[in-house]
């Protein structure tokens, strides 16, 4: 194929434009670099009406909000989903891998949750606490810094607590609990369980005059026309753009290889041009690589050279290796106390206004390592599902199931607002034996190779998901609540869902001191490869029960600061 | 004698298929595109899903007849009352008309479901479902829209009606008048500032005032965001 190549040369080309490759690019620009991002997807702006979604009414989806096309529904954010066509990916025997990928300018932060927890002191040297995996090779003290300069670039609300592993940050206000959350407090404390505000990258305060203040609409999975919420082209790259003018965008750009030169070191990037179908090179210095963990081992896989004959910076065999995700499973309930409610509207923030840290770091468990408890519910908007099986929950009062008419109508309003869902979130244990490859044969529509997953969970996670089992139901108990479905026991894995699918997928880069077990070093730098980059979550050493984007961000923003220093040092 | 009435005396007899009963029976509802009652014109599409759409309205799939069926059936589900519209007020059947190709899982019930309705109906009055009078349909809507009753002959039906059920409250419950029966006020920029004094008070709760205290104060929303070295919010 004839690839045509770009005249400009950039100081660093960023593959990705969500978390890593958004923080990237706003520094980078700052420090007067001249930077080209290549997105995979299409432009994306909330604020336009062309790509708005939120505050849309159910009934302006003509499938109110059914995912038919998005997997999180009609409305969510997120361009792609677990299949997309011409891109597949495949599962080795035994793996039920779940890889979700969002298409689009910002990737998945336009549609993620917002959760934005810290890692600890703990999580980074969770060896030296269990003697389990590997430690980071940096501390919490290295990254604390940066997690203080993202808190205020970007904002999160969260309250000072004081708690030795859920290190407080620069936060702004969190909102007041809704109505089934002063339950769950209520019920948590009864039965032992420390509840805590929740820490969201939502702004309950105006943080500059470049992004508006909540209005609180539930909606923040939508994207935010006012820019309330975190997301990396709204937060990060648009900002860039306006007051540097360094940065150029390249969407429906699909990265295949980083390019090197006789001496092995990266001179570019290679990309499909998607609207035509062409093969396009761009020339950059430093090459920074934020495609997601899985997609950056990929590319990093493929490209292929004399002097990287197993793929760029994959010397050590460990690219792909100790992939993880977040460990899952949850529960729901009926709150009899909420039935029949009062009406009014409770819609908050897009996420949880309560939750609860792991709390027992020092217990003997017969699992390692913890995991927090998200809480669900309320008066929700009536999407696609409402209505659905409602006349169900009469059987839990012995009173009538099905009919018609009044009958059901009276079902449907008086059960609103009264189910609400505890979901645990965990940390797992990396293991080299779970990995992503090149599938020797399948590629996708543009004749690259693509990923192969080979994933097993061990009984540390099963056994952490029957543990949550017990805590989620015994604060359901303490509440008063009337648990719905059956706890699942060993023959279901404790409900553990499968890998992948809590989209905290990590490791697959790892950093390390050791260039025969690690692919970075603590600067997110290629053991191999001097002027290449990793800034998503492929360098995690391990994952922590947090969500993974505020570390992305963070270890982002540190790892470009390096790159401006070696440039200036000439290193790179 | 009623519409449905008249046109059963007149059939009765020889011209009982299938195809004449379709032409002949009475419409309820309009077979109206739901394209032609919301404008799907912009709601934050990506170029392949605006085809996608297209392509969906642009083709059928229930027929005529299953389409009345459909129609007769979810009236007799929602019902309007004093206060509210019936399910083909808020366009259920022009939903569920779309839903069966927007999402094909749902074939297959509405298929089955509408063959074993009139071949129950058939059985006991003669007819096709439409074609009953209203008492008539009553009588097997009561035989099929509670699953404690389901028999073995019935069993078919009580498993369709439970899936019309379904998606005719889905359908009407995410239209305006499903929200305003419902009293759903949320979707709308408001300042969240807690659950009603009154709301509170009925469950017997209140706010801490050490967790309040770590809260929003709403009235400084707007004031810029400032901390002192130690991270707290001093604006």
């Amino acid at each position: 194929m004839e690839i045509i190549k770009s005249r400009k040369e950039y100081d660093a080309v960023i593959v990705g434009s969500g978390a890593g490759g958004g923080m990237s690019a706003k520094i980078l620009a700052e420090q007067g670099l001249n930077v080209a991002i290549i997105e995979a997807g299409p432009y994306f702006d909330p604020a336009l009406d062309e790509y708005r979604t939120q505050l849309r009414p159910s009934w302006e989806s003509p499938r109110r909000g059914y995912g038919s096309t998005r997997a999180f529904g009609d409305y969510d954010a997120a361009y792609g989903g677990w299949e997309i066509d011409g891109e597949p990916y495949t599962q080795a025997d035994g793996t039920n891998f779940g890889w979700f990928r969002s298409r689009m300018l910002g990737g998945r932060t336009n549609h993620w949750g917002r959760i934005s927890l810290r890692f600890g002191p703990l999580d980074f040297k969770r060896k030296d606490w269990d003697g389990l995996g590997d430690n980071w090779p940096i501390s919490y003290d290295d990254v604390k810094p940066y997690y203080d300069r993202v808190d205020k670039m970007i904002g999160v609300f969260g309250s000072k607590e004081g708690i030795f592993n859920e290190p407080d940050g620069f936060f702004l206000p969190p909102p007041k609990p809704r109505l089934h959350e002063l339950y769950y407090i209520k019920g948590a404390r009864k039965a032992g369980i420390p509840v805590i505000p929740s820490r969201l990258s939502i702004l309950t305060k105006r943080l500059n005059n470049e992004r508006g203040v909540c209005f609180y609409c539930n909606q923040c999975n939508r994207a935010c026309q006012i820019y309330a919420d975190f997301s990396s082209g709204t937060c990060l790259i648009f900002p860039a753009q306006k007051s540097t003018g360094r940065v150029d965008l390249y969407v429906n750009s699909m990265a295949k290889e980083v390019v090197t030169n006789g001496d092995g070191k990266a001179t570019g990037v290679s990309y499909i041009n998607k609207e035509n179908g062409s093969e396009q090179e761009i020339k950059g210095k430093v090459i920074v690589l934020g495609a997601s963990a899985c997609s950056t081992a990929r590319i990093l896989l493929n490209s292929k050279s004399s002097q990287h004959p197993d793929g760029l910076g994959n010397s050590s065999g460990m690219i792909g290796r100790y992939l993880h995700d977040s460990t899952g499973t949850g529960a729901a309930a009926l709150v009899p106390e909420l039935m029949d409610r009062d009406r009014y509207n409770e819609d908050g923030v897009g996420g949880l206004h309560v939750y609860t840290p792991w709390w027992l770091n020092e217990a003997k468990l017969d699992f390692p390592r913890g995991y927090h408890l998200e809480i669900w519910g309320g008066m929700g908007m009536p999407s696609y599902g409402i209505g659905f099986d409602t006349t169900n929950l009469n059987s839990h009062f012995n009173e009538t199931v099905g009919g018609y008419g009044d009958k059901l109508r009276k079902d449907v309003k008086r059960f609103f607002g009264s189910v609400m869902g505890i979901a645990m979130r965990g940390e797992s244990v990396p293991q080299y034996n779970n990995y992503c490859e090149l599938d020797p044969e399948v590629k996708d529509q543009w004749g690259i190779p693509v990923l192969r997953f080979n994933y097993q969970w061990t009984d540390y996670e099963r056994l952490q998901a029957k543990h949550a089992h017990d805590t989620i139901e015994s604060i359901f108990d303490a509440m008063g609540a009337i648990k719905l479905g059956n706890k699942p026991g060993a023959d279901r894995d404790y409900g553990l869902m499968n890998p992948g699918v809590i989209i905290h997928e990590v490791g697959t880069t790892r950093m390390g001191d050791d260039p025969a077990t690690s692919v970075t070093n603590k600067y997110n730098q290629l053991h191999d490869a001097k002027n290449v980059f990793v800034v998503d979550a492929g360098v995690f050493v391990s994952q922590a029960d947090k969500n993974p984007t505020w570390t992305i961000l963070a270890l982002s923003m540190r790892a470009s600061e390096y790159i401006v220093d070696q440039l200036k040092k000439q290193n790179i | 004698m009623d519409r449905r009435e008249s046109i059963k005396t007149m059939l009765i007899g020889a011209l009982g298929t299938g195809a004449l009963l379709n032409r002949c029976a009475p419409s309820k509802a309009e077979r109206t595109k739901l394209q032609n009652v919301y404008d799907f014109s912009s709601y934050g599409r990506t170029a392949e899903e605006k085809q996608r759409d297209v392509d969906l309205f642009a083709e059928n799939f229930f027929t005529d007849h299953q389409f009345e069926t459909v129609a007769v059936l979810c009236d007799l589900i929602l019902p309007a009352t004093d206060t509210a519209g019936s399910a083909s007020d808020a366009h259920v059947p022009a939903f569920i008309d779309f839903m069966v190709k927007d999402a094909p899982s749902w074939q297959d019930d509405f298929q089955i479901g509408i063959t074993w309705l009139d071949a129950y109906s058939k059985q006991k009055f003669g007819y096709d479902f439409v074609l009953l009078t209203h008492a008539q349909q009553m009588e097997i809507i009561e035989e099929i829209a509670y699953p404690d009753k389901a028999t073995e002959v019935t069993q078919p039906g009580v498993d369709f009606y439970r899936e019309i059920r379904n998606i005719t409250l889905t359908g009407y419950y995410t239209t305006q008048m499903g929200w305003d029966d419902l009293g759903y006020v949320g979707n709308r920029p408001n300042v969240w500032d807690g659950v009603p004094e009154e709301v509170l008070k009925k469950h017997g709760l209140e706010y801490e005032p050490e967790w309040l205290a770590k809260c929003v104060d709403q009235s400084k929303r707007d004031v810029t965001a400032e901390w002192d070295e130690g991270g707290n919010l001093i604006s």
